[in-house]
């Protein structure tokens, strides 16, 4: 077979277009797959052990720094963890303010994926500044859905990395009825671009390549859900959020020192595909068009289909976004002071599922110091499928020789859209 | 310098939020990559161009490799510009240095502890010289393509020498003080705009102090306001660490 090697040396020095720092390491000798892992060589961050001794309303400002895309999850999490060890109980409005700023994340990031680090791949460019000569409008059109997504939650909290109003019983400012009118308007207008989105990525040959796994996201039966909620399995199994520890099971693997998770088989994915899967229900009506369009139907073992679930969650957002605005205005917005807490000591839980899937924070709070934290970021709990997916993946396409075997695996990689400065700080890695 | 320099982004310890601040600059600012030609950027391109003649640094020091990255980065650029709090401050990194080392690393990694290189966090000026820090948790985008003007017409670019406070008037804020709340807008630098109280929230000092920031009064307003010396000493470590522990406010502050 033509270009086909019995001997691949794959050795990806920080892939790129990701976040953080990741190497992919592939080794097959006559066409035996020697070794095959992805190294995680970002620094400890050490944020569980920073929390120790400082006041629980600090913990939501520190801990968004662990990620400057995923920082209003983090900050969402952290504030669920701490409300819940104090037992606080937001008000509606804090409730209604919280999801539709958690969309602006999960817009931000998802066109920051879909466009400018995985489109390239399809367009065969090495990054989207290429693309503003040669297409344009594609360009324009991601940083005017960008903007507004960035610009819905500075109306919210002030700002998307990192959060400014975002605090523990509620929030320190809210928007006024005119902020909200005017993002309505452009949530409407934008639908245009979503719309040329799907059809942008229907043009894209996704590759062909499955792989059955068990799918982990948080649930609700009557909402599509992505803060609290129940843990589901696409294998079947359903936790509350306080019993995380029995889902994610960390353990070690001799052969790559990493940290990992494991539920119910060696190894579970999380994110907009394991959402997609296990929510299908619950999307918007025009989402669930979407997704018919891209040919995602659950249950989808492709992995490189979770940008084509990231898409179909864009189109949730702006749709699900219009919808709490108009349930904001009806109830009409008016300053509320944040709920204090009654007590200043306990152990909460707090989980949302955040871009790239399902996070978990953990406090023990004594006298209203932090005492104990404990993270688990999705990209720690899809590490396992990812390598699982690779190994997989090489045998099957060795035809395509060395570069072809690279640029699938770093696709298949960017497919999850990992975030690795997040999850660093849960990890164990072996220095090469 | 070039008609069209060569730039580049480097990251270190970091949430890597100040780049995406960048990123999102373009969003406004699209004639930014007329005048510059960006040859490394990891989190948004595959491209990798040694010869840059800028460099921009986010993220902080903490442990030995990061020293031979930025010696390297220090030698090939002839400026190098530190991108946010964590590579002009030591930003979040640095709380952990008023802990045992020893102690946060078995808190997180337990018995392995030992396979993670790392030390203290420290900005990246106490590694390699830097001609200029851009502050900010994260940057502030205006300040931001400002900065990167005024570099490329050769001009020293100038942050403001006032506090927080002085945007917070013009803005017509009611003084959170006077709200309940308390703030270390008084010896943060400003550029902001005063976001953070603008929305009702603490300024947490992320763009680090002032010149000579009266620090002692700071403590007594703070006092007068209730607060107790450890949640004096929480709000004024949680971007300012590093610069605390490092300068002679320590002794005056008791920090």
């Amino acid at each position: 077979m033509p270009g086909y090697s019995r001997n691949v040396n794959v050795n990806v020095h920080h892939i790129t277009r990701v976040e953080g720092h990741g190497n992919i390491v592939v080794d097959v000798e006559n066409g035996e797959l020697k070794k095959c892992e992805l190294q995680i060589v970002e620094t400890p961050r050490f944020f569980e052990a920073m929390l120790r001794g400082r006041p629980y309303q600090e913990a939501s400002h520190i801990t968004s720094r662990i990620c400057g895309i995923c920082a209003v999850g983090h900050a969402t999490a952290s504030l669920r963890a701490t409300e819940n060890a104090l037992g606080v109980e937001p008000s509606e409005q804090t409730v209604l303010l919280r999801k539709l700023n958690f969309h602006g994340e999960i817009l931000d990031s998802h066109i920051l994926h879909v466009y400018m680090l995985v489109a390239p791949d399809f367009l065969n460019v090495g990054s989207v500044i290429p693309l503003a000569k040669d297409a344009p409008d594609v360009v324009l059109r991601a940083l005017r859905m960008k903007k507004l997504s960035g610009d819905l939650c500075a109306v919210v909290c002030g700002r998307h990395t990192h959060p400014v109003a975002m605090e523990v019983g509620g929030f320190s400012h809210i928007p006024s009825e005119q902020d909200l009118l005017g993002l309505r308007e452009r949530l409407v207008a934008v639908r245009a671009d979503v719309v040329a989105t799907v059809e942008l990525f229907r043009s894209f040959e996704i590759p062909d390549f499955t792989r059955d796994t068990e799918y982990i996201a948080l649930h609700k039966d009557d909402e599509y859900c992505f803060i609290d909620g129940q843990i589901h399995s696409s294998d079947g199994g359903s936790w509350p959020l306080d019993q995380y520890r029995e889902v994610t099971n960390e353990y070690m693997v001799p052969h790559s020192t990493a940290k990992r998770t494991r539920n119910q088989r060696d190894a579970y994915m999380v994110g907009a595909l394991a959402r997609v899967n296990i929510n299908y229900d619950q999307l918007h009506p025009k989402a669930k068009e979407a997704a018919e369009a891209l040919g995602l139907k659950p249950k989808n073992t492709n992995p490189y289909m979770n940008s084509a679930a990231q898409v179909v969650e864009i189109c949730h957002s702006i749709e699900d976004s219009i919808e709490l605005i108009d349930a904001l205005l009806e109830r009409g917005l008016k300053w509320e002071e944040p709920v204090e807490p009654d007590r200043l000591s306990g152990e909460g839980v707090g989980a949302c599922d955040v871009p790239r899937g399902t996070l978990f924070h953990n406090y023990i709070i004594e006298d209203g110091l932090i005492t104990g934290a404990n993270c688990i970021i999705p990209t720690g709990q899809n590490l396992g499928n990812i390598e699982a997916d690779m190994r997989d993946l090489v045998p099957q396409i060795l035809y395509k020789g060395q570069d072809g075997i690279t640029h699938a695996l770093e696709m298949l990689v960017r497919a999850y859209d990992p975030c690795i400065s997040c999850s660093a700080h849960i990890l164990d890695v072996k220095f090469v | 310098m070039s008609p069209r320099p060569k730039v580049a982004f480097f990251d270190f310890t970091s949430c890597e939020g100040c780049q995406l601040t960048v990123i999102d600059s373009l969003q406004t600012h699209p004639e930014l990559l007329e005048v510059v030609e960006i040859v490394q950027f990891r989190e948004a391109m595959s491209e990798k161009g040694q010869d840059y003649a800028i460099a921009f640094v986010e993220g902080s020091c903490t442990r030995p490799s990061d020293e031979e990255r930025l010696f390297a980065i220090r030698e090939q650029a002839d400026l190098v510009v530190a991108l946010g709090a964590c590579a002009h401050l030591g930003g979040v990194n640095a709380i952990r240095n008023r802990q045992e080392l020893s102690d946060v690393r078995t808190y997180v990694y337990q018995d392995k502890a030992e396979w993670y290189e790392t030390y203290p966090a420290r900005p990246i000026s106490a590694v390699v010289d830097v001609d200029f820090a851009i502050p900010g948790c994260p940057i502030d985008r205006d300040e931001f393509i400002r900065v990167v003007r005024q570099l490329l017409q050769g001009r020293t670019p100038q942050l403001p020498e006032y506090p927080v406070c002085v945007e917070c008037k013009l803005k017509e804020n009611v003084c959170l003080f006077l709200r309940g709340k308390t703030c270390l807008g008084p010896i943060t630098r400003a550029g902001c705009d005063a976001i953070c109280p603008s929305y009702g929230s603490a300024c947490e000092g992320c763009r680090g102090l002032i010149p000579q920031p009266n620090i002692p009064s700071l403590k007594e307003v703070l006092k007068e306001h209730g607060l107790s010396m450890e949640e004096t000493k929480a709000l004024m470590t949680l971007f300012l660490t590093y610069q605390m522990m490092d300068s002679e406010v320590v002794d005056d502050a008791g920090i």
